[in-house]
Protein backbone atom coordinates (compact mmCIF):
# COMPACT_ATOMS: atom_id res chain seq x y z
CA UNK A 1 0.00 0.00 0.00
CA UNK A 2 1.41 3.19 -1.03
CA UNK A 3 -0.23 5.35 1.28
CA UNK A 4 1.33 3.32 4.20
CA UNK A 5 4.85 4.60 2.72
CA UNK A 6 4.31 7.76 4.89
CA UNK A 7 6.50 10.24 3.28
CA UNK A 8 5.97 8.86 -0.12
CA UNK A 9 2.71 9.72 -0.09
CA UNK A 10 3.04 13.67 -0.54
CA UNK A 11 4.54 13.30 -4.25
CA UNK A 12 1.83 10.98 -4.78
CA UNK A 13 -0.90 13.58 -4.07
CA UNK A 14 1.13 16.01 -5.57
CA UNK A 15 0.92 14.17 -9.37
CA UNK A 16 -2.85 13.78 -8.48
CA UNK A 17 -3.72 17.05 -7.79
CA UNK A 18 -1.36 18.38 -10.91
CA UNK A 19 -3.26 15.63 -13.31
CA UNK A 20 -6.65 17.42 -11.45
CA UNK A 21 -5.94 20.82 -13.10
CA UNK A 22 -6.04 19.12 -16.29
CA UNK A 23 -9.02 19.74 -18.78
CA UNK A 24 -11.62 17.09 -18.58
CA UNK A 25 -10.21 15.43 -15.78
CA UNK A 26 -11.10 15.00 -12.67
CA UNK A 27 -10.10 13.36 -9.15
CA UNK A 28 -10.76 10.11 -9.68
CA UNK A 29 -9.28 9.90 -13.55
CA UNK A 30 -6.54 11.86 -11.92
CA UNK A 31 -5.58 9.10 -9.29
CA UNK A 32 -6.09 6.48 -11.57
CA UNK A 33 -3.40 8.39 -13.85
CA UNK A 34 -1.12 8.72 -11.16
CA UNK A 35 -1.35 4.80 -9.80
CA UNK A 36 -0.94 3.86 -13.94
CA UNK A 37 2.32 6.28 -13.75
CA UNK A 38 3.28 4.54 -10.60
CA UNK A 39 3.47 1.10 -12.41
CA UNK A 40 5.05 2.31 -15.57
CA UNK A 41 8.74 1.05 -16.07
CA UNK A 42 11.13 3.86 -15.08
CA UNK A 43 12.33 4.48 -18.04
CA UNK A 44 8.92 5.40 -19.63
CA UNK A 45 7.77 7.81 -17.01
CA UNK A 46 11.02 9.21 -17.59
CA UNK A 47 10.74 9.65 -21.64
CA UNK A 48 7.20 11.06 -20.62
CA UNK A 49 8.67 13.41 -18.38
CA UNK A 50 11.04 14.90 -20.69
CA UNK A 51 8.31 15.27 -23.40
CA UNK A 52 6.71 17.30 -21.38
CA UNK A 53 9.56 19.65 -20.39
CA UNK A 54 10.23 19.80 -24.27
CA UNK A 55 7.38 20.73 -25.46
CA UNK A 56 7.35 23.52 -22.82
CA UNK A 57 11.03 24.60 -23.50
CA UNK A 58 11.38 23.46 -27.66
CA UNK A 59 7.63 24.98 -28.89
CA UNK A 60 7.18 28.86 -29.44
CA UNK A 61 4.76 30.73 -31.53
CA UNK A 62 5.65 30.78 -35.55
CA UNK A 63 6.43 33.98 -36.02
CA UNK A 64 4.22 34.49 -39.55
CA UNK A 65 0.91 32.04 -38.51
CA UNK A 66 1.37 32.27 -34.83
CA UNK A 67 0.74 28.43 -34.70
CA UNK A 68 2.75 26.19 -32.50
CA UNK A 69 5.90 24.92 -33.35
CA UNK A 70 9.49 24.03 -32.75
CA UNK A 71 10.99 25.73 -35.82
CA UNK A 72 10.28 29.51 -36.36
CA UNK A 73 8.70 29.34 -39.31
CA UNK A 74 6.91 26.44 -39.26
CA UNK A 75 6.44 23.81 -41.08
CA UNK A 76 3.45 25.08 -42.93
CA UNK A 77 4.98 28.76 -43.41
CA UNK A 78 8.42 27.72 -44.62
CA UNK A 79 6.94 24.82 -47.16
CA UNK A 80 7.48 25.77 -50.75
CA UNK A 81 4.20 23.22 -51.93
CA UNK A 82 1.74 25.52 -49.71
CA UNK A 83 -0.02 28.46 -51.67
CA UNK A 84 1.48 31.35 -50.45
CA UNK A 85 -1.88 33.53 -51.89
CA UNK A 86 -4.33 32.23 -49.46
CA UNK A 87 -4.64 32.70 -45.56
CA UNK A 88 -7.15 30.65 -43.38
CA UNK A 89 -7.61 32.15 -39.70
CA UNK A 90 -8.88 30.06 -37.04
CA UNK A 91 -9.31 30.47 -33.24
CA UNK A 92 -6.91 28.07 -32.08
CA UNK A 93 -4.17 25.21 -33.16
CA UNK A 94 -5.74 22.50 -32.88
CA UNK A 95 -8.33 24.19 -35.74
CA UNK A 96 -5.28 23.98 -37.85
CA UNK A 97 -5.01 20.29 -37.27
CA UNK A 98 -8.59 19.88 -38.06
CA UNK A 99 -8.93 21.36 -41.10
CA UNK A 100 -5.53 19.57 -42.48
CA UNK A 101 -6.81 16.20 -42.01
CA UNK A 102 -9.39 16.95 -45.09
CA UNK A 103 -6.67 17.02 -47.23
CA UNK A 104 -8.96 20.15 -48.61
CA UNK A 105 -6.74 23.10 -48.50
CA UNK A 106 -3.41 23.75 -49.57
CA UNK A 107 -2.88 27.31 -48.52
CA UNK A 108 -1.63 28.90 -44.99
CA UNK A 109 -3.04 29.45 -41.74
CA UNK A 110 -3.44 32.02 -39.11
CA UNK A 111 -3.84 31.46 -35.44
CA UNK A 112 -5.87 34.32 -33.16
CA UNK A 113 -5.29 31.93 -30.35
CA UNK A 114 -8.54 32.87 -29.26
CA UNK A 115 -11.74 34.76 -29.87
CA UNK A 116 -13.36 38.43 -29.18
CA UNK A 117 -15.47 37.96 -25.94
CA UNK A 118 -16.69 41.22 -25.00
CA UNK A 119 -18.32 39.83 -21.51
CA UNK A 120 -14.88 38.51 -20.84
CA UNK A 121 -13.19 41.46 -21.70
CA UNK A 122 -11.46 39.94 -24.31
CA UNK A 123 -10.98 42.55 -26.99
CA UNK A 124 -8.92 42.64 -30.55
CA UNK A 125 -5.34 43.61 -28.78
CA UNK A 126 -5.66 39.94 -26.99
CA UNK A 127 -5.74 38.57 -30.22
CA UNK A 128 -3.46 38.16 -33.04
CA UNK A 129 -4.98 40.32 -34.83
CA UNK A 130 -1.88 42.77 -35.81
CA UNK A 131 0.04 39.98 -36.86
CA UNK A 132 -2.66 38.86 -39.41
CA UNK A 133 -2.62 42.35 -40.74
CA UNK A 134 1.29 42.90 -40.89
CA UNK A 135 0.64 39.62 -43.09
CA UNK A 136 -1.71 41.05 -45.51
CA UNK A 137 0.59 44.49 -45.87
CA UNK A 138 2.94 43.49 -48.89
CA UNK A 139 0.27 42.50 -51.05
CA UNK A 140 1.00 38.47 -51.52
CA UNK A 141 -2.42 37.40 -49.84
CA UNK A 142 -5.32 37.43 -52.12
CA UNK A 143 -7.39 35.39 -50.60
CA UNK A 144 -8.55 35.46 -46.71
CA UNK A 145 -10.71 32.78 -45.55
CA UNK A 146 -12.37 33.01 -42.02
CA UNK A 147 -12.98 29.91 -40.19
CA UNK A 148 -13.56 30.78 -36.81
CA UNK A 149 -15.98 28.72 -35.18
CA UNK A 150 -19.94 28.70 -35.76
CA UNK A 151 -20.87 30.63 -32.61
CA UNK A 152 -22.05 33.88 -31.47
CA UNK A 153 -18.53 34.85 -30.57
CA UNK A 154 -16.94 33.22 -33.68
CA UNK A 155 -19.09 35.31 -35.85
CA UNK A 156 -18.22 38.35 -33.82
CA UNK A 157 -14.67 37.87 -34.58
CA UNK A 158 -15.27 36.73 -38.18
CA UNK A 159 -17.49 40.09 -38.68
CA UNK A 160 -15.02 42.38 -37.00
CA UNK A 161 -11.96 41.03 -39.08
CA UNK A 162 -13.85 41.08 -42.18
CA UNK A 163 -14.43 45.00 -41.51
CA UNK A 164 -10.17 45.55 -40.56
CA UNK A 165 -9.77 43.69 -43.80
CA UNK A 166 -11.75 45.17 -46.41
CA UNK A 167 -9.41 47.68 -47.06
CA UNK A 168 -6.63 45.86 -48.42
CA UNK A 169 -9.04 44.98 -50.80
CA UNK A 170 -8.43 41.03 -50.74
CA UNK A 171 -11.13 38.37 -51.25
CA UNK A 172 -12.46 37.59 -47.50
CA UNK A 173 -14.32 34.13 -47.38
CA UNK A 174 -15.75 32.26 -44.40
CA UNK A 175 -16.27 28.82 -44.20
CA UNK A 176 -19.84 27.46 -45.85
CA UNK A 177 -22.76 26.59 -43.79
CA UNK A 178 -23.12 23.26 -42.65
CA UNK A 179 -21.14 23.41 -39.80
CA UNK A 180 -23.32 23.37 -36.81
CA UNK A 181 -23.90 26.42 -34.84
CA UNK A 182 -22.37 26.35 -31.67
CA UNK A 183 -20.07 23.18 -32.67
CA UNK A 184 -16.17 24.03 -32.49
CA UNK A 185 -13.95 23.35 -35.91
CA UNK A 186 -11.64 21.03 -33.38
CA UNK A 187 -14.92 17.98 -33.19
CA UNK A 188 -16.34 18.90 -36.74
CA UNK A 189 -16.23 15.65 -38.62
CA UNK A 190 -13.91 15.62 -41.71
CA UNK A 191 -16.40 15.51 -44.44
CA UNK A 192 -18.21 18.46 -43.18
CA UNK A 193 -15.39 20.77 -42.44
CA UNK A 194 -14.08 19.87 -45.95
CA UNK A 195 -17.66 20.53 -47.58
CA UNK A 196 -17.46 23.93 -45.79
CA UNK A 197 -13.78 24.37 -47.36
CA UNK A 198 -15.68 23.86 -50.63
CA UNK A 199 -18.64 25.69 -50.52
CA UNK A 200 -16.94 29.04 -48.84
CA UNK A 201 -18.48 31.86 -49.80
CA UNK A 202 -17.31 35.99 -50.27
CA UNK A 203 -18.23 38.11 -47.95
CA UNK B 1 -40.12 16.04 -0.66
CA UNK B 2 -37.93 16.03 -3.08
CA UNK B 3 -38.06 18.39 -5.79
CA UNK B 4 -38.63 16.94 -8.95
CA UNK B 5 -35.55 15.32 -11.34
CA UNK B 6 -36.45 16.48 -14.10
CA UNK B 7 -37.99 20.21 -14.39
CA UNK B 8 -38.97 22.39 -17.80
CA UNK B 9 -37.81 26.14 -18.15
CA UNK B 10 -37.61 28.90 -20.58
CA UNK B 11 -34.62 30.58 -20.50
CA UNK B 12 -32.34 33.23 -21.94
CA UNK B 13 -28.60 31.97 -22.57
CA UNK B 14 -26.89 34.77 -21.02
CA UNK B 15 -23.33 33.57 -21.53
CA UNK B 16 -21.64 30.09 -21.77
CA UNK B 17 -18.07 28.80 -21.12
CA UNK B 18 -16.00 25.64 -21.68
CA UNK B 19 -16.36 23.20 -19.43
CA UNK B 20 -14.22 19.35 -18.91
CA UNK B 21 -13.58 17.89 -22.28
CA UNK B 22 -16.24 18.95 -24.45
CA UNK B 23 -18.79 20.40 -22.64
CA UNK B 24 -20.10 23.99 -21.83
CA UNK B 25 -21.65 25.65 -18.82
CA UNK B 26 -24.26 28.03 -19.43
CA UNK B 27 -25.48 30.73 -17.20
CA UNK B 28 -29.51 31.22 -18.12
CA UNK B 29 -31.98 33.64 -16.84
CA UNK B 30 -35.09 32.12 -16.22
CA UNK B 31 -38.85 33.51 -15.79
CA UNK B 32 -39.29 32.03 -12.11
CA UNK B 33 -36.28 30.23 -11.27
CA UNK B 34 -33.86 34.06 -11.47
CA UNK B 35 -30.36 33.10 -12.92
CA UNK B 36 -28.92 29.15 -12.92
CA UNK B 37 -25.92 27.32 -14.22
CA UNK B 38 -26.33 24.12 -16.34
CA UNK B 39 -23.85 22.30 -18.05
CA UNK B 40 -24.58 20.35 -21.89
CA UNK B 41 -22.70 17.51 -21.81
CA UNK B 42 -21.01 17.69 -25.58
CA UNK B 43 -21.78 20.53 -26.82
CA UNK B 44 -18.74 21.58 -28.37
CA UNK B 45 -18.97 18.67 -30.36
CA UNK B 46 -20.21 19.60 -34.00
CA UNK B 47 -22.89 16.29 -33.85
CA UNK B 48 -24.33 18.05 -30.60
CA UNK B 49 -28.27 18.11 -31.08
CA UNK B 50 -28.03 20.57 -28.19
CA UNK B 51 -25.33 23.16 -29.07
CA UNK B 52 -27.03 25.25 -31.18
CA UNK B 53 -30.21 25.70 -29.35
CA UNK B 54 -27.89 26.91 -26.23
CA UNK B 55 -25.73 29.80 -27.71
CA UNK B 56 -25.51 33.28 -25.39
CA UNK B 57 -28.65 35.77 -26.79
CA UNK B 58 -30.81 32.76 -27.52
CA UNK B 59 -34.48 32.54 -26.18
CA UNK B 60 -34.93 28.33 -25.63
CA UNK B 61 -36.80 26.35 -23.55
CA UNK B 62 -34.93 23.61 -21.91
CA UNK B 63 -35.27 20.34 -20.26
CA UNK B 64 -33.51 20.12 -17.41
CA UNK B 65 -32.19 17.23 -14.94
CA UNK B 66 -31.04 18.17 -11.21
CA UNK B 67 -27.87 16.79 -10.07
CA UNK B 68 -26.10 17.09 -7.03
CA UNK B 69 -23.60 19.73 -8.17
CA UNK B 70 -25.27 21.22 -11.44
CA UNK B 71 -28.03 20.93 -13.38
CA UNK B 72 -27.45 19.14 -17.08
CA UNK B 73 -29.27 20.20 -20.11
CA UNK B 74 -31.17 16.99 -21.77
CA UNK B 75 -33.41 18.85 -24.29
CA UNK B 76 -33.74 22.05 -25.57
CA UNK B 77 -35.62 24.00 -28.17
CA UNK B 78 -35.01 27.53 -29.66
CA UNK B 79 -37.52 29.55 -29.32
CA UNK B 80 -35.87 33.04 -30.90
CA UNK B 81 -32.60 32.85 -31.77
CA UNK B 82 -32.48 36.45 -32.88
CA UNK B 83 -30.28 36.18 -36.27
CA UNK B 84 -30.41 39.57 -37.42
CA UNK B 85 -28.61 40.71 -34.19
CA UNK B 86 -25.82 37.70 -34.77
CA UNK B 87 -25.36 39.06 -37.71
CA UNK B 88 -24.48 42.73 -37.25
CA UNK B 89 -21.42 43.26 -35.49
CA UNK B 90 -22.99 46.44 -33.41
CA UNK B 91 -25.96 44.86 -32.26
CA UNK B 92 -23.97 41.91 -31.20
CA UNK B 93 -22.17 43.66 -29.11
CA UNK B 94 -25.04 45.94 -27.76
CA UNK B 95 -27.18 42.42 -27.13
CA UNK B 96 -23.65 41.11 -25.14
CA UNK B 97 -23.64 44.73 -23.15
CA UNK B 98 -27.32 44.08 -22.02
CA UNK B 99 -26.26 40.62 -20.88
CA UNK B 100 -23.45 41.94 -19.13
CA UNK B 101 -25.53 44.08 -16.81
CA UNK B 102 -28.57 42.07 -16.31
CA UNK B 103 -25.86 39.22 -15.26
CA UNK B 104 -23.58 41.27 -12.66
CA UNK B 105 -26.80 42.84 -11.19
CA UNK B 106 -28.87 39.61 -10.15
CA UNK B 107 -27.63 37.28 -7.99
CA UNK B 108 -28.19 32.91 -8.97
CA UNK B 109 -31.44 31.39 -7.89
CA UNK B 110 -33.71 34.63 -7.04
CA UNK B 111 -36.93 34.72 -9.30
CA UNK B 112 -36.73 38.37 -10.59
CA UNK B 113 -39.62 38.03 -13.39
CA UNK B 114 -39.54 41.61 -14.22
CA UNK B 115 -35.76 41.38 -15.18
CA UNK B 116 -36.32 38.67 -17.16
CA UNK B 117 -39.46 39.61 -19.46
CA UNK B 118 -37.15 43.42 -19.53
CA UNK B 119 -34.22 41.36 -20.73
CA UNK B 120 -36.00 39.66 -23.30
CA UNK B 121 -38.19 42.81 -24.79
CA UNK B 122 -35.25 44.89 -25.38
CA UNK B 123 -33.16 41.90 -27.36
CA UNK B 124 -36.81 41.73 -29.40
CA UNK B 125 -36.31 45.72 -29.38
CA UNK B 126 -32.46 45.06 -31.23
CA UNK B 127 -33.19 42.91 -33.15
CA UNK B 128 -35.56 45.04 -34.98
CA UNK B 129 -33.41 47.66 -35.35
CA UNK B 130 -32.59 48.83 -38.83
CA UNK B 131 -29.12 49.79 -39.23
CA UNK B 132 -29.32 51.57 -42.25
CA UNK B 133 -32.61 53.51 -41.24
CA UNK B 134 -31.01 56.60 -39.33
CA UNK B 135 -33.67 56.75 -36.88
CA UNK B 136 -33.85 53.07 -36.14
CA UNK B 137 -30.85 53.39 -35.45
CA UNK B 138 -30.47 56.40 -32.71
CA UNK B 139 -33.95 54.42 -31.56
CA UNK B 140 -32.21 51.74 -30.01
CA UNK B 141 -29.49 53.82 -28.17
CA UNK B 142 -32.80 54.73 -26.41
CA UNK B 143 -33.63 51.51 -25.74
CA UNK B 144 -30.12 50.92 -24.11
CA UNK B 145 -30.91 53.63 -21.72
CA UNK B 146 -34.74 52.24 -20.76
CA UNK B 147 -32.90 49.21 -20.08
CA UNK B 148 -30.54 50.36 -17.99
CA UNK B 149 -32.71 52.68 -15.94
CA UNK B 150 -35.38 49.77 -15.74
CA UNK B 151 -32.93 47.12 -14.62
CA UNK B 152 -31.88 49.30 -11.59
CA UNK B 153 -35.26 50.13 -10.75
CA UNK B 154 -35.88 46.22 -11.07
CA UNK B 155 -32.82 45.08 -8.76
CA UNK B 156 -33.04 47.87 -6.06
CA UNK B 157 -30.96 50.51 -7.39
CA UNK B 158 -33.40 53.34 -8.85
CA UNK B 159 -31.92 56.93 -9.24
CA UNK B 160 -33.79 59.30 -7.07
CA UNK B 161 -34.92 61.80 -9.68
CA UNK B 162 -37.65 64.15 -8.51
CA UNK B 163 -36.24 65.56 -5.28
CA UNK B 164 -32.65 66.93 -4.50
CA UNK B 165 -31.50 63.36 -2.26
CA UNK B 166 -30.43 66.23 0.19
CA UNK B 167 -32.66 68.98 1.19
CA UNK B 168 -35.32 66.82 -0.31
CA UNK B 169 -36.63 70.10 -2.35
CA UNK B 170 -38.32 69.25 -5.50
CA UNK B 171 -35.79 69.65 -8.23
CA UNK B 172 -36.22 72.89 -10.29
CA UNK B 173 -35.39 72.72 -13.79
CA UNK B 174 -32.04 74.00 -13.83
CA UNK B 175 -28.75 72.59 -14.16
CA UNK B 176 -28.49 69.99 -11.25
CA UNK B 177 -25.83 67.45 -10.25
CA UNK B 178 -25.88 63.62 -10.25
CA UNK B 179 -24.48 61.69 -7.40
CA UNK B 180 -23.60 58.00 -7.93
CA UNK B 181 -22.24 57.46 -4.32
CA UNK B 182 -26.13 59.73 -3.70
CA UNK B 183 -28.28 57.29 -5.62
CA UNK B 184 -29.53 60.65 -7.40
CA UNK B 185 -29.91 64.13 -8.12
CA UNK B 186 -28.40 67.35 -5.99
CA UNK B 187 -29.83 70.07 -6.36
CA UNK B 188 -27.31 73.38 -7.41
CA UNK B 189 -27.25 73.88 -3.71
CA UNK B 190 -26.33 70.93 -2.14
CA UNK B 191 -24.02 69.66 -4.76
CA UNK B 192 -21.00 70.11 -2.57
CA UNK B 193 -22.42 67.55 0.25
CA UNK B 194 -21.30 64.81 -2.02
CA UNK B 195 -17.51 63.81 -2.90
CA UNK B 196 -17.79 62.91 -6.57
CA UNK B 197 -21.04 64.83 -8.88
CA UNK B 198 -21.65 65.80 -12.41
CA UNK B 199 -23.61 68.42 -13.85
CA UNK B 200 -27.14 67.25 -15.82
CA UNK B 201 -28.99 69.27 -18.13
CA UNK B 202 -32.39 69.78 -17.79
CA UNK B 203 -33.07 67.62 -21.02
CA UNK B 204 -31.27 64.70 -20.14
CA UNK B 205 -33.08 64.65 -16.45
CA UNK B 206 -36.46 64.78 -18.05
CA UNK B 207 -35.52 62.16 -20.35
CA UNK B 208 -34.05 59.94 -17.31
CA UNK B 209 -37.62 60.15 -15.68
CA UNK B 210 -39.31 59.30 -19.12
CA UNK B 211 -37.51 55.97 -19.34
CA UNK B 212 -37.65 55.32 -15.51
CA UNK B 213 -41.35 55.60 -15.69
CA UNK B 214 -41.38 53.36 -18.28
CA UNK B 215 -42.30 54.93 -20.75
CA UNK B 216 -40.35 54.00 -23.60
CA UNK B 217 -43.36 54.72 -25.77
CA UNK B 218 -42.88 58.60 -25.51
CA UNK B 219 -39.44 58.26 -24.91
CA UNK B 220 -38.86 56.43 -28.38
CA UNK B 221 -40.02 59.07 -29.96
CA UNK B 222 -37.90 61.99 -29.09
CA UNK B 223 -35.02 63.21 -31.41
CA UNK B 224 -32.04 63.59 -28.97
CA UNK B 225 -29.43 65.45 -30.34
CA UNK B 226 -25.63 62.96 -30.28
CA UNK B 227 -24.82 65.32 -27.38
CA UNK B 228 -27.40 64.69 -25.00
CA UNK B 229 -27.08 60.99 -26.06
CA UNK B 230 -23.91 60.73 -24.50
CA UNK B 231 -24.65 62.79 -21.98
CA UNK B 232 -27.22 60.06 -21.08
CA UNK B 233 -24.95 57.07 -21.62
CA UNK B 234 -22.05 58.63 -19.48
CA UNK B 235 -24.36 59.58 -16.20
CA UNK B 236 -26.38 56.38 -16.22
CA UNK B 237 -23.31 54.02 -17.21
CA UNK B 238 -21.33 56.03 -13.97
CA UNK B 239 -23.27 54.83 -11.41
CA UNK B 240 -23.45 51.52 -12.68
CA UNK B 241 -19.95 51.88 -12.79
CA UNK B 242 -19.92 53.18 -9.05
CA UNK B 243 -22.73 50.08 -8.03
CA UNK B 244 -21.08 47.45 -9.31
CA UNK B 245 -17.65 48.76 -8.15
CA UNK B 246 -15.89 48.03 -12.13
CA UNK B 247 -15.96 48.77 -15.31
CA UNK B 248 -18.77 46.77 -17.65
CA UNK B 249 -16.44 45.02 -20.19
CA UNK B 250 -18.46 45.05 -23.01
CA UNK B 251 -18.46 49.04 -23.34
CA UNK B 252 -14.27 48.22 -24.21
CA UNK B 253 -15.43 46.44 -26.93
CA UNK B 254 -18.37 49.01 -27.75
CA UNK B 255 -15.70 51.82 -27.81
CA UNK B 256 -13.11 50.21 -30.02
CA UNK B 257 -15.91 49.97 -32.46
CA UNK B 258 -17.21 53.47 -32.29
CA UNK B 259 -13.31 54.49 -32.24
CA UNK B 260 -12.42 52.61 -35.34
CA UNK B 261 -15.21 53.91 -36.84
CA UNK B 262 -16.54 50.36 -37.65
ZN1 LIG C 1 3.71 29.33 -39.45
ZN1 LIG D 1 -30.79 70.18 -2.21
Amino acid sequence: MISGFGSAAEPVSRLIEEFHKLPGIGPKSAARLTYHLLRMPENQARSLAEAIVAVKERIVLCSLCQNLTDTDPCAICGSTERDRTMICVVEEPLDILALERTGGYNGLYHVLHGVISPIEGIGPDELKIGELLARLRDGSVAEVILATNPSLEGEATGMYLQRLISPFGLRVTCLARGLPVGGDLEYADEVTLARALEGRRAL
Amino acid sequence: MTAPKIYTTEAIVLKHANFGEADRMLTLYTPNMGKLRAVVRGARRSKSKLGGHVEPVTHCSLVLARGRNLDTVTQSQTIESFLSIRNDLWLTARALYLIELADAFTPEHAENYPVYKLLLDALHGLAKVRREEAASWMQHLMLLRYFELQLLGHVGYQPQLRDCINCRSPIQPVENFFSPSGGGILCPKCAHTEPVVRPISVNALKVMRLLQRGDYATASRLRLVPELSRELERTIQGYVRYLLEREIKATGFLDRLRREGM
